[in-house]
């Protein structure tokens, strides 16, 4: 088999459209991950009781079980509950929510390098809880967390292609298609996995920059 | 000069203003400005701080001496909220500082309790603990207005002030890695100062300085010695400012008070064994 240029530029329109959910799902996925993370790791640190027992066999739960189990559980037994959510939907939320239990991680071990004298320095100016954390703890947190929170978003950029299972039509699932209806895979899926690299690549060049700056300005 | 020395006066001893106001009893009924009564603090099987008892009276100046691990920090670290005694008392003026009346009885005290005693104590520690993220202005200012909720504008009027006071106006937008440790102290004794405290602890804070900028820091301290009537308690090293600026010298091992005095009567004729030896040691090493 030969590459075929014209078939690979067919391809490309629906490769973008693809593109387009998979980074819809991607950002919407980091957004649930980031925020359900920062609660989960909140809970944990600042020892809620009985939510905090919830949150430990929550992580471990998530954590335990694969991915895709998670997916194929969302999208076809919670219908029979009554609950119906667009396969996208279910995509961004189960992208999000796998991602947030070790996001969580990301966040406590953060705020565990934050040096203790750092938060008896703020108690002895007697800086109300709540500003403490949010004007001392979290910025000194940040620059640990965030090239780790960086790390987590390019792997889930990669694990969405998942999405394709429970029918959503991202960048794979177009590609896929593409191939089933000209019977030419090739030219699709090299483009398919040519996209995921350079999208991932430049993430990561961004992240170490970023990572590079946060390091200067400390 | 006169007058600004008055303005200092004025600008420091929110203490004493705040006794004689609305706010709490006359100075003359509040004999103490703190008071520990047998205090008791274990770390696992060993006592810190034994059955300790020690009573201050406002505006008096106490250096803290005694051998490593005698309990002087630990006593800091009580008084302000940062270590939990296990039994005994601790006063701030009249009031108790890890009990609170609840429902007729006295409970360990909540945070809620902890944040408005704490309020009236400031600390400054050996290692600084500035905030590295923020400006040296900022770390003055964050205090005032989240804890007091001081004005901005008012904020940083009276943190410029205090930059003055420590000579480090110049420095208001430098983050702390720009500054030397000496000035990082200065700065750390600016912030306490910025929340207007009726007690000052200081906890070694010379100890993890370069030698050549010890002076300048204890300079900043003796000159708030002459210049206020703040209550200070200082864990200290330097025998020598000990002597110089302490109304009174107390001397610590294993958790109790061995020795208490005017500085000149413990550096010259201490009367305990352990003191002598103490003293010996250090100024040999001096």
């Amino acid at each position: 088999m030969i590459w075929d240029w014209h078939t690979a530029a067919s391809a490309w329109p629906h490769l973008m459209a693809g593109l387009k959910l998979t980074l819809i799902a991607t950002l919407g996925g980091s957004a649930v991950a980031l925020v359900v993370g920062l609660a989960l790791a909140m809970v944990r640190l600042v020892r809620v009781p009985v939510l905090w027992w919830f949150c430990v066999f929550f992580t471990d739960f998530i954590r335990g079980t694969p991915l895709l189990v998670q997916l194929y559980f969302a999208f076809f037994v919670l219908p029979s509950f009554g609950i119906t959510l667009s396969a996208l939907k279910i995509g961004v939320i189960v992208l999000g929510v796998y991602n947030a239990a070790y996001m969580a991680e990301v966040y406590r071990a953060a705020v565990e390098s934050v040096p203790r004298e750092q938060i008896e320095g703020a108690k002895a100016l007697n800086i109300p809880v709540a500003r403490r954390w949010r004007s001392i703890i979290l910025p000194q947190a940040a620059p640990t967390a965030i090239p780790e929170l960086g790390n987590y978003i390019i792997s889930m950029f990669k694990e969405s292609a998942l999405l394709s299972t429970i029918t959503v039509t991202e960048l794979l699932q177009q590609g896929e298609a593409f191939g089933s209806v000209t019977y030419r895979y090739l030219e699709p899926l090299t483009l398919v996995g040519l996209i995921y690299l350079v999208v991932s690549y430049i993430s990561s060049i961004g992240l170490r920059w970023l990572e590079r700056t946060m390091t200067y300005r400390r | 000069m006169v007058q600004e020395i008055e303005d200092r006066k004025k600008m420091l001893n929110p203490g004493q203003a705040r006794q004689q106001g609305s706010m709490g009893p006359p100075a003359s009924v509040v004999p103490y400005a703190v008071r520990l009564v047998d205090v008791v603090k274990n770390y696992g099987s060993v006592t810190v701080l034994d059955n300790l008892s020690l009573e201050i009276p406002p505006g008096e100046k106490v250096a803290l001496i005694g051998p490593s691990g005698s309990g002087k920090t630990t006593v800091l670290r009580t008084l302000m909220t940062l270590e939990r005694p296990d039994s005994g008392h601790v006063y701030i003026g009249n009031d108790e500082l890890w009990q609170m009346e609840r429902r007729g009885r006295m409970v360990a005290a909540n945070e809620r309790h902890l944040q408005k005693r704490r309020a009236r104590v400031g600390m400054v520690f050996q290692h600084y603990t500035l905030f590295p993220h923020m400006t040296v202005l900022r770390n003055i200012i964050e205090a005032p207005i989240h804890s007091l909720g001081v004005e901005k504008e008012v904020a940083v009027e009276q943190a410029y002030g205090l930059l003055d006071l420590v000579g480090l106006r110049s420095y208001a937008d430098r983050k702390p890695s720009q500054l030397s440790g000496g000035q990082q102290q200065r700065v750390a004794i600016a912030r306490a100062l910025a929340m207007k405290p009726e007690v000052m602890l200081f906890d070694e804070v010379t100890s993890a300085l370069d030698p050549e900028v010890v002076g300048e820091v204890l300079k900043v301290i003796k000159d708030l010695v002459a210049t206020t009537g703040i209550t200070m308690l200082m864990v200290t090293h330097e025998m020598r400012f000990a002597q110089h600026v302490a109304d009174r010298v107390v001397m610590f091992d294993a958790g109790k008070v061995i020795e208490s005095g005017p500085p000149e009567a413990i550096f010259s004729a201490p009367t305990h064994e352990r003191t002598r030896s103490f003293l010996q040691a250090v100024l040999v090493r001096d």
